[in-house]
């Protein structure tokens, strides 16, 4: 894999919720080598800001040479790029990081909020169409269905007022469906007290589990270390952008 | 690879190009590799190496400001011993000039220091007694005429490389600093290290960052940085090196017009990864266009 440094052209930036837009570019020498949980740094060439902002890759169209970032606006920078336009261009540095592992058999995607982005690259390149079990506050953050559910054996959804699907936490019903369903593999992304909750339930189950962790980051290639944490099984100080974001379970949450 | 015009020794240090990239913003070098070539890049400053390994600040650690950024990372780092077992070999690999920046808690420990990278690999040392983000990281002594003279006497007695002293801009007068080292034995200065600053979360009513205040860097701070090169450049004999929110190759001209002999490129590595090559290049056309024979024809050539 070689990172790359590359000016793509916006070629859609559609609204999904008043706060989740979905953005299109074309980048084919990154859309060709990108794995899923990898991530790119993207700014518009003329931007306001001055630091790249990271996104992970929801998807990709390798053979079209697109990436998909699914983006909830935040910040200031992704207010920049919500006021993008198709033919627009976009300054796209990657594919970054380390991903997932394809799980083999059939594995558990787990994911919450904005961190559900990346599962569905997963669940597409995943050789057993994984379950996939998502949650969110209501039905405005659970519109994920429709993008993971041709790609997932079954969609599981939690809101935390009940509006659609079981109301509570994705790890409320997590026990739930590995009771019922042969799961070899887990790998989840979303807020920490979410991950560490997934990471629990998979370890009591004896099943392998992959987090993907979340940082600000100032250069996404393992120098400004401003992303790092203590590993609790290396000991060692890792990099969320360089030696992960994809990190085992144990390594993150002991 | 680049010109001719660009070749320059600094403080005994041979560069392809007074372009380097800046201490904790370059890594080790290899990390850009991808990027630009490394001939293009005329030293890489390293990521600032402790005696002992730190793991940095608690809490967020960066945060961007109006064409700036705020950092409080706090001297991570895997310390002597793992950079120079781990690192070190790698690095003195790399096509470009490796300079190993260094801080210490005590004078004597600077010393020691330096005494254990009096090795092959390692083609300088910067002095870093301005890291802004923790009590051991030299701050004490880049503002303090006395303690920086007291430094850079005990890195020159405990090395034969050549010595850079990087002066912290949070200080009342520049020149003193400099000429500080410079009577201590300096065989260079770079300067400027970041500025102190803060910026608030008005919603949380919490400083954005973990440790509340961090070092300022990025296009902001150029022009801080471009008057107290030109001021110490008035106030010291020997070579600097100027840095402070350099994006271009323009940039870099005024720095060297102010009396910097090189440059380092810090920030601007972040949002452009191959920004040194890009500044070593324009700068070999802007020569080529005005009829110069070499970068040092610039050097202070400022009119005022």
């Amino acid at each position: 894999m070689e990172r790359l440094l590359q000016d793509g052209q916006v070629l859609a930036n559609e609204t999904i919720t008043p706060v989740v837009k979905r953005m299109v570019i074309h980048v084919p020498d990154i859309a060709r080598q990108v794995t899923p949980g990898q991530f790119v740094m993207v700014r518009p060439p003329e931007g306001k800001n001055f630091l790249r902002r990271p996104f992970s890759v929801s998807d990709t169209d390798s053979a079209a040479g697109d990436i998909i970032l699914i983006y909830r606006i935040i910040g200031r920078g992704t207010a920049e790029m919500a006021d993008m336009r198709p033919g627009d261009i976009m300054s796209v540095e990657g594919p970054l990081g380390h991903g997932f592992a394809i799980p083999e058999g059939r594995a558990l995607l787990v994911g919450g909020g904005v961190g559900i982005a990346p599962l569905i690259y997963l669940a597409r390149s995943c050789p057993v169409k994984p379950f996939v079990l998502i949650g969110g506050k209501n039905e405005s953050e659970v519109f994920w269905t429709r993008f993971l559910e041709p790609y997932a054996e079954k969609v599981f959804v939690t809101t935390d007022d009940g509006s659609v699907g079981k109301k509570g936490f994705t790890i409320d019903l997590m026990p739930e469906v590995l009771a019922t369903e042969k799961v070899t593999a887990v790998s989840t992304c979303g807020p920490g007290i979410m991950m560490r909750g997934v990471a629990q339930l998979a370890r009591e189950h004896g099943i392998p589990c992959e987090v993907s962790m979340e940082s600000r980051m100032g250069c996404g290639i393992g120098v400004c270390l401003g992303c790092t944490f203590e590993g609790q099984v290396s000991h060692h100080r890792r990099k969320v952008c360089a030696d992960g974001p994809v990190f085992p379970a144990e390594e993150v949450f002991g | 690879m680049s010109s001719e015009r660009l070749a320059v020794e600094i403080a005994g240090i041979k560069m392809n190009t007074p372009v380097m990239g800046a201490s904790g913003t370059f890594g080790f070098g290899m990390e850009y590799q991808d990027f630009l070539d490394l001939h293009e890049v005329g030293a890489v400053c390293s990521k600032g190496i402790t005696p002992q390994p730190r793991a940095g600040n608690p809490g967020v650690r960066i945060a961007e400001t109006p064409s700036a950024m705020l950092n409080s990372i706090g001297l991570e780092n895997p310390g002597l011993e793992v950079f120079k077992r781990d690192i070190l070999p790698q690095a003195a690999q790399l096509p470009t000039a490796f300079i190993v920046n260094i801080s210490a808690g005590t004078v004597e420990e600077y010393g020691e220091m330096a005494a254990a990278l009096d090795v092959d690999g390692v083609d300088g040392l910067e002095v870093n007694i301005s890291c802004p983000n923790v009590k051991e990281g030299g701050i004490v002594f880049g503002t303090d005429p006395k303690a920086a003279a007291a430094v850079t006497a005990s890195v020159k007695k405990h090395t034969h490389k050549p010595v850079i002293v990087k002066l912290s801009p949070n200080v009342t007068s520049i020149a003193t600093m400099a000429q500080a080292v410079e009577a201590a034995g300096a065989d260079c200065i770079s300067l400027i290290n970041t500025i102190m600053g803060m910026a608030i979360d008005i919603r949380r009513r919490r400083p954005l960052l973990g440790n509340i205040t961090g070092g300022m860097s990025g296009p902001a701070v150029k022009p801080i940085a471009l008057r107290m090169v030109w001021q110490v450049a008035q106030a010291v004999q020997i070579p600097i090196i100027g840095l402070g929110g350099i994006t271009s190759a323009e940039d870099a001209i005024e720095f060297l017009l102010a009396g910097a002999s090189g440059v380092q490129v810090g920030a601007q590595n972040f949002q452009d990864p191959g920004v040194i090559a890009k500044i070593t290049q324009g700068l070999d056309e802007y020569l080529a266009q005005n009829g110069l024979q070499h970068v040092s024809e610039l050097v202070g050539a400022l009119e005022v």
